[in-house]
């Protein structure tokens, strides 16, 4: 595998040399990744400056194997004294653990052997320009205010970018490396109106700071998203049909991918627990992961595992078709990983998704409204309500009330109730608003019908 | 490492950063006549152990420190931090940071003195960490046979204990060097109950700023393993919870979510200066009835939400956030009760150097009334009964919070009937404090197992909560 450029060389160097010290100190097999990151942001409120942030970080994690024990640590101190007593204390710790004859690091063979350029960097990530980084927050915010003077107030807006250099290897000899860039630009605005007050919010995020969407388009969103809560009360307690908008749609691909990740399914938390070819879902849901889609907030050239990333389809027109492994999580379901091992510095492996969305469908979102007599357009929900065992779901929304295929007025202060599998199922249309704004994404969906809470 | 060791120290050994140095670096952020700043040094280790299908398979270690620096002038903020820590990474953070201040002027003289923590809340004579670590093995493996003991329905047993030792120094722009040792130990259970009908999970835990040997008091693991299994067997049972709105009963302890969410977050000094909250402009106003007092506490000993010196260097305190129903003070921060002309309450909290304070909770809960909570249950006719939550979240600007319930049951005609599936209920900061006809005297704080998320920082709380009912919360159960 190549390297890139001379960070990646001199992490590399690190890297070997902390396996070489596992290794010494009697581990049978050990791997390690190691993340070097800046970032910046930049905040205004109210047009003034807020707040300037600058930052740079560089930890290492290392895994060890001690006969089939295993241990985990993680440490920013990288002197090579600091390094030799941690991988010596890692050795040790896996000493401790009880054995687990399905750990170990993959196969050989599955590891990759190609690195794409998925165009996940901008250099300009690592030469942050304050006062074009305050021009673009202010122009956002004050878009956003200038749109109705009941935008009266703001929780600020940000620009913000960060770089990092990812590397990993291992004693299989694998050792790779990528970088990666994000630019985020996000405005809150609030208003008030008749003793009533909302706020909402709106953004734009890119690998590329070229590809940032327009300063005054995100703030004029943001000013309408706000403005169409004032007013917002509460509807009575019923069943009827509920729109989620593609902002909040995407939590609900956020509760099929925790279902569909190994280590979910092997402890028995998945409410899709042995449901792999099953239909559980409307046919109209086809949901894919996607490694390797260019500039993509997940993609990845090689997982957290040194396995090549790569698409697959996890729900075919409702069929459950793939779930999401790592290597351990695929070894205790008798399945080949997907490559979607993902590691937190300090944490052992574990299946994460990486660009998760479903397929657009046939509708535009005016007509899936304009097919609703009586029912909710949901446009934020809060509350962590939501049973990963048993698929039982009752969350905080609020949104906007249509009736007769209009909307007539915001709603606030009620929960929307229902079970994720009868949900899936009922999906009845899908928007044709597919929008990537981060590593999960979802068009507009229309489900047959949910429990409304209110008054 | 010994708990006895000394931060100042320990610190400048490890970095060579003298009093002198540091008093350069912080002449330097403060430069351009800033109205405020600090530095904020920490050394956080940690341990987690877990455990499933009977085995302990996992053990992690984790070792993070760095620097954060921050230079504030009127409401703008300037923030550097690194996790190199060196005198020229320092001098770097500190010129970056102090950028924000646009005065001119050469560095200032900053004389820095140690000044020793006023409370004393969690010295412990040992770190958590300490406990050799088949110790801790060997209490996860109880655990997990006291789970499967407790009732045959259970299938698996996850069970973990996190440890964590965190040295910090903090030196202020007035010079006073502060510095803390703060423990966190904890324990966390969740099982996994099958029947013919189905699996459920249940789960429990607890903890506090504790030697690893409470875990073990009165068998406390073993009570913790038993409710988590009483609870995954108890949901196997539990029907569609109810939909709409209706009087909820809360039982003590834990339930003080609703605090946390309903009002503390919206009573934050910094939500407050901006007017963004739906409590601006309320003090001295009735937000509540005038059975309920609020208190935010952080110098409870030896709690999860406490702390010695909050995360600015500042004594944490006793804050009276409700009075009799009325709305008496709010959270504070140096920056925003500078700004707003009053006094910093010492809840200024970080989760890390990495992040800068903001104002946040330490331990809320409200003051015992005089009600049996037996009185409290058979006063209502038809209503709910929550004695265990979930997580909770709240729009501070439209004041609208959830939380939900993952142990609650019907009350029918004064007696708890049916338990019902996890239901998340919905209502109004400002006013569903108003609608508390009843508190129980039996007030508890939670068993230690809260962390509080706001604008992406974690950081541990505790709430507590006597039984209280409340006339009308809407309840967001399947069954409309």
């Amino acid at each position: 595998m190549k390297t890139n450029g001379a960070a990646g060389a001199a992490m590399h160097g690190t890297l070997e040399a902390v396996l070489a010290r596992a290794t010494r100190a009697g581990a049978a097999a050990a791997d390690a990744v190691m993340v070097e990151s800046t970032a910046f942001a930049a905040g205004v409120r109210l047009g003034e400056i807020e707040k300037l942030t600058d930052a740079r970080e560089r930890r290492l994690g290392l895994r060890v194997f001690s006969g089939a024990s295993v241990a985990i640590a993680a440490t920013a101190d990288l002197s090579p004294s600091g390094l030799e007593r941690f991988a010596e204390d890692t050795v040790a710790l896996a000493r401790v653990t009880a054995p687990d004859p399905l750990a170990g690091l993959p196969d050989r063979s599955a590891l990759a052997t190609d690195a794409p350029d998925l165009d996940l960097f901008d250099p300009a990530a690592t030469a942050p320009n304050p006062d074009q980084a305050l021009a673009q927050a202010r122009a956002a915010e004050s878009a956003a205010l200038a749109v109705d003077a009941r935008l009266s107030n703001s929780e600020g807006a940000e620009f913000s970018q960060d770089a990092s250099t990812i590397a990993y290897a291992s004693t299989l000899g694998f050792a790779g490396s990528y970088r990666r860039s994000s630019f985020h630009l996000g405005v809150e605005p609030v208003a008030t109106h008749e003793g009533g007050m909302q706020r909402d919010f709106w953004y734009t995020r890119s690998r590329h700071l070229a590809h940032l969407e327009d300063p005054v388009a995100i703030g004029q969103h943001a000013a309408a998203r706000t403005l169409r809560r004032l007013g917002a009360r509460r509807v009575k307690t019923q069943e009827a049909p509920v729109v989620f908008e593609s902002t909040v749609a995407v939590s609900l691909l956020g509760h099929l991918a925790g279902a569909v990740t190994g280590q979910s399914l092997y402890r028995g938390t998945s409410f899709l627990l042995g449901r792999l070819g099953d239909t559980i879902a409307s046919p109209l849901m086809t949901v894919v992961d996607d490694g390797r889609l260019p500039r993509g907030h997940g993609s990845r050239p090689f997982d957290a595992e040194g396995l090549p990333t790569r698409r697959t389809i996890v729900l075919e027109r409702g069929v459950l078709a793939s779930y999401l492994l790592d290597t351990y999580s695929a070894k205790r379901l008798s399945l080949a990983s997907t490559g979607n091992a993902a590691r937190p510095i300090g944490d052992s492996p574990s299946a994460s998704p990486t660009n998760f969305y479903l397929e657009a469908g046939a509708h535009s979102p005016e007509a899936i409204i304009a097919s609703i007599d009586r029912g909710l357009l949901v446009t934020e929900l809060i509350g962590f309500g939501v049973n990963p065992v048993t698929g039982d779901y009752s969350r905080g929304a609020a949104g906007l009330w249509i009736e007769h295929g209009e909307i007539v007025h915001p709603v606030e202060e009620i929960t929307i109730a229902g079970n994720l599998l009868d949900m899936f199922r009922d999906i009845e249309m899908v928007g044709n608003d597919l929008d990537f704004r981060g590593s999960m994404a979802a068009p507009t969906i229309k489900i047959r019908h949910m429990t409304i809470a209110g008054a | 490492m010994a708990d006895r060791v000394q931060p100042e120290e320990f610190f400048r050994d490890r970095y060579g950063v003298s009093t002198g140095a540091l008093e350069r670096v912080l002449g330097s952020a403060l430069a351009r006549h800033a109205d405020d700043g600090d530095l904020y040094f920490e050394f956080r280790t940690s341990e987690a152990l877990s455990l499933e299908e009977g085995q302990v398979k996992k053990a992690n270690k984790d070792v993070s420190q760095g620097v954060g620096v921050r230079v504030v002038a009127g409401e703008k903020t300037g923030f550097a931090y690194t996790d190199d820590v060196t005198l020229t990474t320092l001098e770097e953070a500190a010129r970056t940071a102090g950028h924000i201040a646009t005065g001119s002027g050469t560095d200032q003289a900053v004389a820095v003195r140690s000044s020793r923590p006023t409370r004393d809340l969690y010295t412990l004579a040992a770190s958590p960490l300490d406990t050799p670590l088949i110790d801790k093995i060997a209490v996860l493996e109880a655990v997990d046979a006291a789970a499967r003991a407790a009732d045959p329905r259970i299938k698996n047993v996850f069970a973990s204990i996190a440890m964590e030792h965190k040295l910090v120094m903090i030196v202020t722009a007035d010079g006073r060097l502060v510095t803390d040792v703060q423990p966190l130990a904890r324990l966390n259970v969740t099982c996994i109950a099958e029947d013919a009908n189905g699996r459920q999970q249940g789960t429990y835990g607890g903890g506090g700023r504790q030697p690893f040997s409470f875990l073990l008091d009165v068998d406390r693991h073993l009570r913790f393993a038993r409710e988590a299994a009483r609870q995954a067997v108890l949901n196997l049972e539990a029907v569609d919870a109810p939909a709409g709105e209706m009087t909820c009963v809360l039982g003590s302890g834990w339930p003080g979510i609703l605090l946390h969410e309903a009002i503390g977050h919206g009573l934050e000094g910094d939500f407050n200066r901006k007017g963004t909250s739906a409590f601006a402009n309320l003090l001295g106003q009735r937000v509540a009835s005038e059975l309920c007092t609020v208190i935010d506490d952080g110098t409870i000993a030896n709690r999860r939400g406490s702390l010695n010196v909050d995360d600015e260097g500042t004594p944490t305190s006793r804050t009276v956030l409700i009075e009799k129903g009325i709305l008496r003070g709010y959270l504070q921060d140096r920056l925003n009760a500078r700004l707003m002309g009053v006094a910093p309450t010492g809840n200024g909290r970080r989760e890390s150097y990495a992040s800068s304070p903001m104002p946040r909770m330490t331990n809320t809960f409200m003051m015992a009334g005089d009600s049996a909570p037996e009185d409290i249950i058979r006063s209502v006719d038809r209503g709910l009964y929550a004695v265990s939550f979930g997580g909770g979240q709240v729009d501070i600007t439209s004041g609208k919070f959830v939380f939900s319930a993952s142990e609650a049951y019907l009350i029918e005609n004064g007696q708890v009937t049916r338990p019902v599936k996890g239901a998340t209920l919905i209502g109004n900061g400002p006013d569903v404090l108003t609608r508390i006809s009843m508190v129980g005297h039996d007030l508890e704080l939670d068993e230690g197992i809260g962390t509080c998320g706001k604008n992406g920082q974690s950081v541990p709380v505790g709430v507590g909560l006597p039984t209280i009912r409340i006339d009308g919360l809407t309840v967001g159960g399947t069954r409309a």
